[in-house]
């Protein structure tokens, strides 16, 4: 109980605090401090779950399984070196022009926000809940994006509150549909939309109800999670927010929204008895694998060009626990794991390169290894390791998505290595240039922060030679549960 | 013939009022009737909600009536008044749309929705599970509105009738969601609302309009 109420009550009070503070000298310190606090939290959280199994806590209100916990673990953490990273780059940031500390403050506060929407969303056990932590999350992020008020940034800002708005109102019809198929076997009142509830009667739900109920799920939070066709406001919305914001998009958002996906399959799942939500979560994951990477040859923008990386990412998961079965899911949830750390960690370093090159151009920005070492080698291993080259553990999860297609859906194979190898040589013939040759880039006023960066690529290292076992055990259990 | 109880029949005829009203936003070039014919679809929705939550006792409902009365009849179009009053838009026209194409497709949508509506109002055990394909055909045609404008505000209270149409699928599907999910949804409008009243004038100020075709910069 004191554990979720510092994982969720300590964002709050922290958004609250900085909507006073946030454009003051120290609230950037402020703002790590919070995310720090809120990360002990969840590790407390962990710790617990490790020691006694699934928690239901608040009347069943929150409830945390070994599907969730892990998320919510890594959303602290990345929310935590996002706060330390954007220390220095928002300072950059203001006194090249950009903010004034007013939108400091918003910035701070909103993050915040942002934070604790996340982690409501990840904890929930209610279905309506979840949705109503969605479509909040839209909207703190609607504000990030159009941070820099520029036309681009307002028009990516709309964009996003558009289509993720109506790509919301699909997600509650469905939610509406499932809450009116649970509602006949658990009577009305709110037991009728918790997920623990819901999963314990799957078997007798309304077939037809729920697959009407997960076509709209899927499209709406879909369309969150960036699946190919409803993916268009996402390269805007990354290219045009403040980078510490694509960082969390990227790492954290869409592993929510994809999250939101899955628990509503292990439910329909669960009613249908036909391969009908698999051939769907497949279908829309093959396409956004395809689709990204084809686009990613004719990408000029760096934060672009990693954001459509960010949706074929998605697209592999998706297929992946479409897939199903324990390995394919085993890797799908690794694969989760280390594409958030990667690409968070990819953003870091885009940050700061673009800061030193003055633009987001990829022409634009030449050797950054001359003047920093540092950024340009966390740029170049990163993107090593996003394209799933060995030992990082993107590789891990790749080969054994790949090697399960093999066996059971060979027909996508061909089409998945393509659209991997093109993704490779898109990536790597752009990072290469910017990283080596004659330089073009100028020194930061501040030291940048590069600790967040190789810690998360350490990790990803880590997990592609060496999982934990309590890691493991999630994995598989959760795996079991996806089914 | 079988007997239709009073309440029914005046359930079923505030739903057709809300289709029509649907309509009627569809058509509706000016931003000011716009907002009165949303506020007219509120109350048509609370009306009929006060109705089922009378005949079926369901005390519950009484709050989303409350609810929806303060926020889309009352708070909304008052915030959505006061805007257009502050940005100068009360008698912004929209020109660019067709009307009767808009309605001829509308019309095909309203039929769409009522097929994709009938296996589960046969599974409903409501009274107003008739109603189902009415709210389900609203959702659309707001959705259908949202498409084919290309200024600001009319594209919000576009988003804001959806909204409209799934509270009205909610009640006549399932006698409404659980309290807290209601409060939560409409605490997001609220806010939404908040934000976008915000977000207008950053829109007119750099743009000089409220016209989205400034806002097609951004491609690929």
């Amino acid at each position: 109980m004191i554990e979720i109420l510092a994982v969720l009550g300590v964002p709050v009070a922290g958004a609250a605090l900085l909507a006073l503070v946030g454009g003051r000298a120290r609230a950037a310190e402020i703002n790590v401090g919070v995310c720090l606090i809120t990360f002990a939290g969840a590790v407390a959280l962990t710790v617990r779950v490790i020691g006694e199994g699934p928690l239901l806590i608040a009347s069943k209100l929150f409830f945390v399984d070994s599907f969730n916990v892990f998320l919510i673990a890594l959303t602290a953490f990345v929310g935590l070196t996002t706060s330390i990273f954007s220390r220095p780059y928002m300072r950059i940031e203001q006194e090249l022009g950009h903010l004034t500390p007013g939108r400091l403050r918003l910035y701070h506060s909103m993050f915040q926000l942002f934070n604790f929407t996340m982690l409501l969303a990840l904890s929930t056990n209610n279905m309506g809940l979840l949705w109503v932590a969605m479509e909040a999350a839209t909207l703190t992020t609607v504000l990030l994006i159009s941070l820099y008020r520029t036309p681009a940034s307002l028009e990516a800002a709309w964009k996003y509150f558009i289509l993720c708005g109506v790509g919301i109102a699909q997600a509650l019809f469905g939610t509406i549909l499932l809450y009116f198929a649970a509602e006949k076997l658990l009577g009305a009142g709110g037991n009728a939309l918790l997920w623990t509830e819901l999963n314990s009667v799957k078997g007798a739900l309304e077939p037809t109800v729920l697959s009407l109920a997960f076509v709209f799920l899927l499209v709406g939070y879909g369309t969150k999670v960036g699946l190919v066709p409803l993916h268009n406001w996402l390269p805007d919305a990354h290219a045009e927010g403040p980078t510490p914001v694509s960082a969390v998009l990227s790492g954290l958002l869409l592993n929510v929204a994809l999250y939101a996906v899955v628990r509503c399959k292990v439910l329909v799942e669960g009613s249908v008895q036909t391969s009908f939500a698999r051939t769907l979560m497949m279908g829309f994951g093959l396409l956004s694998v395809v689709v990204a990477s084809l686009l990613l040859l004719r990408q000029k923008d760096i934060k672009r060009l990693f954001a459509y990386s960010s949706i074929e990412h998605m697209g592999i998961i998706t297929f992946a626990f479409g897939m199903g079965g324990p390995i394919a899911s085993f890797a799908g949830l690794l694969h989760m794991t280390v594409h958030s750390l990667t690409k968070s960690a990819i953003f870091f370093a885009v940050g700061h390169a673009t800061q030193k090159a003055g633009t987001q151009l990829m022409d634009g920005i030449r050797g950054l290894v001359t003047i920093s070492p540092l950024i340009g080698w966390g740029l170049a291993v990163g993107a090593l390791a996003i394209l799933g080259m060995p030992p990082f553990g993107v590789f891990a999860s790749e080969f054994l998505i790949l090697t399960t297609a093999i066996h059971e859906q060979p027909w996508a194979t061909p089409l998945l290595l393509g659209a991997l190898g093109i993704s490779f040589a898109a990536i790597f013939s752009r990072v290469q240039p910017m990283v080596f040759g004659e330089t073009t880039v100028k020194r930061l006023p501040h030291r940048p922060a590069m600790i967040p960066v190789f810690v998360h690529l350490g990790i990803v290292l880590m997990l592609g030679l060496w999982i934990p076992p309590f890691l493991a055990d999630w994995y598989r259990q959760a795996a079991r549960l996806i089914g | 013939m079988q007997h239709i109880p009073l309440w029914a029949q005046l359930i079923n005829l505030l739903a057709a009022v809300l289709l029509l009203l649907a309509f009627a936003m569809l058509a509706q070039r000016r931003v000011l009737t716009l907002i009165n014919l949303f506020a007219a679809q509120g109350f048509a929705l609370a009306s009929s909600t006060a109705i089922v939550a009378f005949a079926t006792h369901q005390p519950h409902l009484y709050w989303s009536v409350g609810l929806t009365l303060v926020l889309k009849v009352m708070l909304l179009p008052w915030l959505l008044h006061r805007l257009i009053l502050k940005l100068d838009v009360r008698w912004d026209v929209e020109g660019l749309i067709n009307i009767p194409t808009t309605m001829l497709l509308g019309i095909v949508l309203v039929v769409f929705a009522f097929n994709l509506a009938l296996p589960i109002s046969q599974l409903a055990n409501t009274v107003t599970r008739a109603t189902l394909g009415i709210a389900m055909a609203s959702v659309m045609l707001a959705f259908l509105m949202m498409i084919t404008r290309r200024k600001a505000i009319p594209q919000v209270i576009g988003f804001l009738a959806m909204e409209n149409g799934l509270f009205f699928a909610a009640t006549s599907a399932t006698y409404g969601m659980p309290m807290v999910v209601e409060l939560g949804i409409a605490l997001d409008v609220l806010v939404a609302m908040l934000i976008l009243g915000v977000f207008f004038f950053q829109i007119r100020e750099q743009f000089d309009s409220l016209d989205l075709q400034h806002l097609e910069k951004l491609k690929e």
